[in-house]
């Protein structure tokens, strides 16, 4: 690359002009920003402010562009240079915007707005032009593992759109558990009636494309590589294997119906004529729209009980803890099996809530209820032989009442499992170099981090399910279907069409070495000094993406097709031996230290805020928006992710004598937020270690404080700064100030 | 009308639900409740029902026919149109427990000592007979309806608000003498006669 | 202002010396004012309010609504039916609804008619007062007409029910209707504006059948009206009045409280604000004299 060449451009429009001495701005980059050119417009996001820059560009060899004026979040198509590195001085909502316009405060806001050019200065000054990554993917075929509903939707969108696929089916036959079903809940209006399922249309569909490949009894072995280049050893129950090449997986494995040998209670196992739902499913196939027979003496059923919520929704052991969603539905549907054959046929539903989510959910339960099948808030207590058939005893909830009433069957609406392979968190990972095939794996990952995806809850596989479905924490691999949630039909054939899209994609972005999402088309990624490393696997372990391998020596392999660009390894790193090019320790640090920090008897604190550029960043502006102010001592540094921050930044600005200390970040738990799933968690271990160093300077602990900020929060990011501007004044100037 | 009753149950055997849907004013309503109880919490007399709403409806599908309709539950209902308003499922709930009234007073199963089933009866037989509500003679016959010894009590406990009526023009004696009527009586009545009998034979003819 | 003509269902209790015989007092001063013809639906029978189902099945309780629909359709066909009491207004149009969503009710209803020699078409507006006031005249109109403004004056709006439920005054919540409270406003009077029982239930016919009941909520309707300061309570509603105003000794005597609050209808409190007489505002139909009131028509 050559020289660099910085270029600071001070916008006058939206107001700056007016409420900023810009001459004094224009000379401040060029006096302490050391840029080579400096000039002044009066609309600088115009076609003809952006042609100035671009002139620069072109004929003065500008090749880092500083722009002042509104934030980063904002005129992103007008100032999109190519070829040269952008840092954007945010005086409009960072400045004016924040700040009353009065007379008096007028110097402070100056100074603030002086203080935004340095750091875009010093972040050009430390930033250089990314390169795209050197590993780049060119394979296009997508593996699906599964061969249910979901996974045939997946295939047949994917080869629509022109991507070969491989289905990888356990079982002899596609089709999944939609495939031992009689009918299926209507999926689209009138939403009145049971309808066929989507098995056989989905597998005419599969059969005829010749885009997809079908592999039947068959699992996967070992799975290696990074998007774009992933492999897979597709393994039959004959002993036999053969390697394919993938850009995407899909994973759509699905959910395995609640084992309902668990209920004795309930009657099951104790008496024939108490079956689950894939039983009931049976019997109506083997009914064929005649009279449902029960399962002991063959009795054509007169009377059907339905309990809900069978060994779901409760603490109890080895119950499921959670709602899986379909089973209200499905009882409407088998009580519709008998009410639409014989409407005399009495079909009650004992039910604690009922819950039928999805499009046709609440037209589909008011059918049921016109088809005059008996809806009852009922807590069961126990099933029992009964003199004609069991007997089911229960509490009516709203009469009041205990109940006894015995039917010539009883169907237990058992709930779903997700097939989500082995728990990483609990199974101990092989050694670097020992890696063996496990038969519970779904996936068997030769990643470091373990084998398969990760759990979050109740053993789904963890893919945020409102801000990135389908992403899971292993990039290029997308999850669909009832393996990521509980989920009826209509909702995995959707599901499936997402990830199929997400799948795309990446598959794209890995051709010209990008990142794949969030960060869709980010160019940087993450460059290791190895000679500085220590071993301490600290990056390894937190990457919440497994992004990073080990080599034998325990030193870290970068796949860098599978990093998010979060961060979260250079937060980590405690020698600083990770940075991307536009995004390291130093240019953040040197934004830190380029701040002016004034003498300590200005009493004009600084008040450094870390800010995730993803929630608590937007939260700002929007404040600012709408006019809300805060204290003009604070300045915002956007960071990537919490998880990116590096204590070294805290250390650096309490030695420099900043006075306060904030870090914004996204909810971090189980109910996370957080765009890179652990980054704003592990900051908030880091900085828990903050507090020690806070000691050896003797200095008050309230002086660092990290917060969780949600993209609405835009009264409540403000105020926080302002409390630590309050805090500082009660405890007093730091006495670090040089 | 104990024979009425007999016929029905006869005829729907214990299928309760059914027996409401062909029989009650909007009662093929009631399958559609979802049991919420945004009704019995609306309800201004919900505290003096012993079913409210909300219990009805489940009792019916229960199958609890002479529990529900010997209840003086549904002559509770003060026709506030609150539950109407409010209910998610858009049931017509105060014409539902009208009909439910109704529909019980027919087969002899209302209670006989309810007092607003009297009353209903009394303002009924009060207006059917010259096609306009005589409120002296309402009043007289409310007070009466448990007998003369309690209606000299009750007439006695209403004096003063009698005298107030009549202070303020809002009441005449001269009511009791003939008072205020429709003028074609005789095509009144015989609308109402065929109407009554149009409805039995639908009713009769119902559900079969 | 043109003249807007109406046909008229007054409805039982507005007759000669019946229980609201004041509220046809004071509509009649207010429509004269207002420049509003009601004529009166001839031979017109009692619609069975919604107390009637004992007696009465749902067919024979529908004929009674749909005589006074035909009988207006004969006499005044391009009239809307306008009513003053709410439960007239509300069983004739829900007579009207239901006929009109069931065709076998409607030929039934027709051959019952037709003993009467008379035929539904069942195709008019059926309104109440309030809807006229409001939809036809306006809130601006009704108050240029004010010439005493009821200044100082701070009034409850008791909506009630059936003038508010099932149906109600288009654009208004059935939690919170405003219209009443904007009335109040336009006549230059303050509205409680938290009145919290501006919607409650009084007990209806119940009030005769349930008196202990009923009289529990008619107490707190008036408690709440003293909470918020109101000098007298206003109501669009016969029964309404009726039970807020003439019961209010024997709740005294059964909870020791000491309410005479006034209750006036809204026609009342518009004809006092047009400067008419006492007599003519039907003030002298207060069982609870409405003293304010008074002293202003006698300015």
């Amino acid at each position: 690359m050559a020289d660099m060449k910085i270029g600071a451009y001070i916008c006058k429009g939206c107001g700056l002009g007016e409420r900023l001495d810009c001459d004094e701005l224009a000379t401040i980059a060029q006096r302490d920003g050391k840029a080579q050119v400096v000039q002044q417009h009066d609309f600088l996001c115009s076609a003809e402010g952006v042609k100035m820059i671009q002139a620069d560009i072109d004929n003065e060899g500008i090749n880092r562009v500083v722009i002042g004026a509104c934030s980063r979040r904002a005129k992103t198509e007008a100032f999109n240079f190519q070829n040269v590195t952008i840092s954007r001085a945010n005086l409009r909502e960072g400045v004016i915007w924040i700040r009353p316009d009065e007379d008096d405060l007028r110097e402070t806001t100056q100074e603030m707005a002086a203080d935004y050019i340095r750091m875009g200065c010093a972040e050009a000054k430390h930033s250089t032009v990314p390169a795209s990554e050197q590993e780049k993917g060119s394979n296009d075929t997508i593996l699906v593992v599964g061969g249910g509903i979901t996974g045939m939707t997946a295939a047949i969108e994917a080869a629509k759109t022109g991507y070969p696929v491989h289905i990888v089916e356990k079982t002899g036959s596609l089709g999944g558990y939609a495939g031992k079903m009689w009918k299926d809940v209507p999926m689209h209006s009138p939403y009145t009636d049971p309808v066929d399922t989507p098995v056989t249309k989905l597998i005419a569909e599969v059969e005829a494309d010749s885009r997809i490949t079908v592999h039947l009894n068959a699992t996967i072995s070992k799975t290696s590589g990074a998007p774009g280049r992933f492999s897979a050893d597709i393994s039959t129950e004959s002993g036999a294997t053969t390697t394919e090449n993938f850009g995407a997986i899909i994973q759509a494995s699905g959910a395995t119906p609640y084992d309902a040998s668990q209920l004795p209670e309930l009657g099951y196992g104790k008496s024939k004529d108490v079956v689950d739902r894939v039983e009931l499913e049976q019997l109506a196939i083997a009914a064929n729209g005649g009279p449902i027979k029960r399962p002991s003496d063959g009795k054509e059923v007169k009377k059907v009980t339905f309990i809900q919520c069978a060994g779901q929704r409760s603490d109890k052991e080895g119950h499921l803890n959670y709602c899986s969603g379909d089973c209200c539905l499905t009882s409407i549907k088998q009580a519709m099996y008998f009410k639409d054959q014989n409407p005399d046929i009495e079909t009650e539903i004992l039910f604690d809530d009922l819950r039928t989510p999805g499009a046709p959910g609440e037209d589909f339960y008011r059918s049921g209820q016109d088809k005059l099948v008996t809806f009852r808030k009922g807590k069961v207590s126990e099933v029992v032989a009964g003199s004609n058939g069991p007997l089911v005893r229960f509490k009516d909830m709203i009469l009041d009442e205990d109940v006894e009433e015995e039917a010539d069957l009883v169907v237990l609406a058992t709930g779903m499992v997700a097939n989500s392979g082995v728990d990483i968190d609990a199974v101990p990972q092989n050694e670097p170099g020992e890696w063996e095939v496990s038969v519970d794996s779904i996936l068997n990952l030769n990643y470091r981090q373990g084998k398969d995806l990760p759990h979050l809850k109740y053993g789904f596989n963890d893919s945020h399910f409102i801000c990135f479905p389908y992403e899971t924490r292993r990039t290029g691999i997308y999850t669909c279907g009832p393996v990521r949630r509980p989920m009826d039909t209509q909702q995995a054939i959707d599901d499936a069409t997402g990830a199929t899209l997400k799948a795309i994609q990446e598959i794209e972005n890995a051709k010209v070495g990008r990142a794949a999402h969030p960060r869709s088309g980010d160019l940087s990624y993450p460059i290791f000094r190895k000679e500085g490393c220590t071993q301490c696997k600290r990056c390894t372990v937190e990457c919440p993406f497994g992004a990073i391998d080990e080599d034998e020596k325990r030193f870290p392999v970068f796949n860098e097709s599978r990093c998010r660009r979060c961060g979260t390894c250079m937060g980590a790193c405690p020698v600083r031996v990770i940075s991307f090019e536009n995004y390291s320790c130093d240019t953040v640090g040197q934004q830190i230290k380029n701040v002016d920090i004034p003498d300590e008897f200005d009493e004009k604190p600084r008040i450094l805020v870390l800010a995730c550029e993803n929630d608590a960043y937007p939260a700002l502006d929007m404040a600012a928006q709408q006019g809300v102010s805060y204290s003009q001592f604070a300045r915002i540094i956007p960071v990537r992710c919490l998880g990116s921050v590096n204590t070294i930044w805290v250390t650096d600005a309490l030695n420099s004598g900043y006075d306060g200390i904030i870090l914004m970040g996204c909810q971090k738990g189980d109910d996370y937020q957080c765009h890179f799933v652990k980054g704003s968690e592990m900051a908030n271990v880091r900085m828990s270690k903050v507090d020690d160093t806070l000691e050896t300077l003797s200095l008050e602990k309230e002086r660092v404080e990290t917060y969780e900020i949600a993209i609405t929060d835009i009264e409540r990011a403000p105020k926080l700064i302002n409390d630590m501007a309050e805090a500082v004044e009660k405890m007093g100037m730091s006495p670090f100030k040089f | 009308m104990s024979n009425y009753n007999q016929e029905m149950i006869d005829k729907y055997r214990g299928n309760f639900l059914k027996e409401v849907q062909d029989n009650v004013e909007e009662g093929d309503w009631v399958k559609m409740c979802m049991q919420c109880g945004v009704c019995s919490g609306s309800c201004p007399l919900g505290p003096h029902w012993d079913h409210p709403p909300q219990e009805i409806f489940m009792m019916i599908r229960a199958g609890k026919r002479e529990e529900v309709l010997e209840s003086t539950s549904m002559w509770m209902c003060t026709s506030c149109y609150n539950c109407i308003a409010r209910c998610p499922r858009g049931l017509p709930i105060t014409h539902i427990m009208h009909g439910l009234a109704t529909y019980s007073k027919r087969l002899g199963l209302a209670p006989q000592q309810q007092p607003t089933a009297k009353f209903a009866q009394l303002f009924w037989d009060n207006l059917t007979k010259k096609g306009r509500v005589n409120e002296l003679k309402l009043g007289l016959s409310l007070y009466f309806m448990n007998g003369i010894g309690e209606g000299i009590k009750t007439s006695l406990k209403m004096k003063d608000i009698g005298l107030n009526m009549l202070k303020t023009k809002r009441m005449s004696p001269m009511e009791y003498f003939g008072g205020h009527s429709c003028k074609d009586t005789k095509g009144f009545q015989a609308m109402l006669k065929k109407a009554q009998e149009l409805e039995e034979a639908r009713i009769g003819k119902s559900g079969s | 202002m043109a003249k807007h003509s109406y046909s008229f269902y007054p409805g039982c209790s507005s007759q000669k010396a019946a229980s609201s015989s004041n509220y046809q007092v004071s509509v009649d001063t207010m429509c004269q004012e207002l420049d509003i013809e009601l004529n009166e639906i001839p031979d017109w029978n009692c619609c069975s309010a919604s107390i009637g189902y004992a007696g009465g099945g749902e067919l024979p309780r529908l004929a009674l609504s749909a005589r006074n629909i035909a009988l207006s359709e004969q006499a005044h066909g391009d009239q809307d039916i306008v009513a003053t009491c709410a439960a007239c207004w509300l069983a004739t149009r829900e007579t009207q609804e239901r006929l009109n969503e069931d065709s076998e009710l409607m030929a039934e209803t027709n051959t019952a008619l037709a003993e009467a020699g008379l035929k539904l078409k069942n195709d008019k507006k059926i309104r109440h007062m309030v809807e006229v006031l409001i939809e036809d005249i306006g809130y601006e109109e009704l108050g240029k007409h004010v010439k005493k403004p009821l200044e100082g004056l701070k009034i409850a709006g008791y909506v009630g029910c059936q003038t508010n439920r099932p149906f109600g005054i288009a654009g208004e919540s059935f939690e919170n209707p405003k219209y009443l409270d904007k009335m109040i406003e336009t006549v230059g009077a303050e509205a409680c504006d938290n009145y919290e029982k501006k919607v409650s239930c009084c007990g209806g016919a119940l009030a005769f059948s349930e008196p202990e009941k009923s009289q529990a909520l008619i107490k707190d309707i008036i408690e709440s009206a003293y909470d918020n300061g109101a000098d007298m309570i206003v109501t669009p509603c016969p029964v309404c009045q009726m039970n807020t105003e003439v019961y209010q000794d024997q709740i005294n005597a059964t909870y020791g409280t000491k309410f005479k609050m006034p209750v006036v209808y809204y026609s009342t409190l518009l004809s006092v604000a047009y400067g008419k007489s006492a007599k003519e505002a039907a003030l002298d139909g207060q069982i609870i004299k409405a003293k304010q009131l008074e002293d202003i028509a006698g300015k």
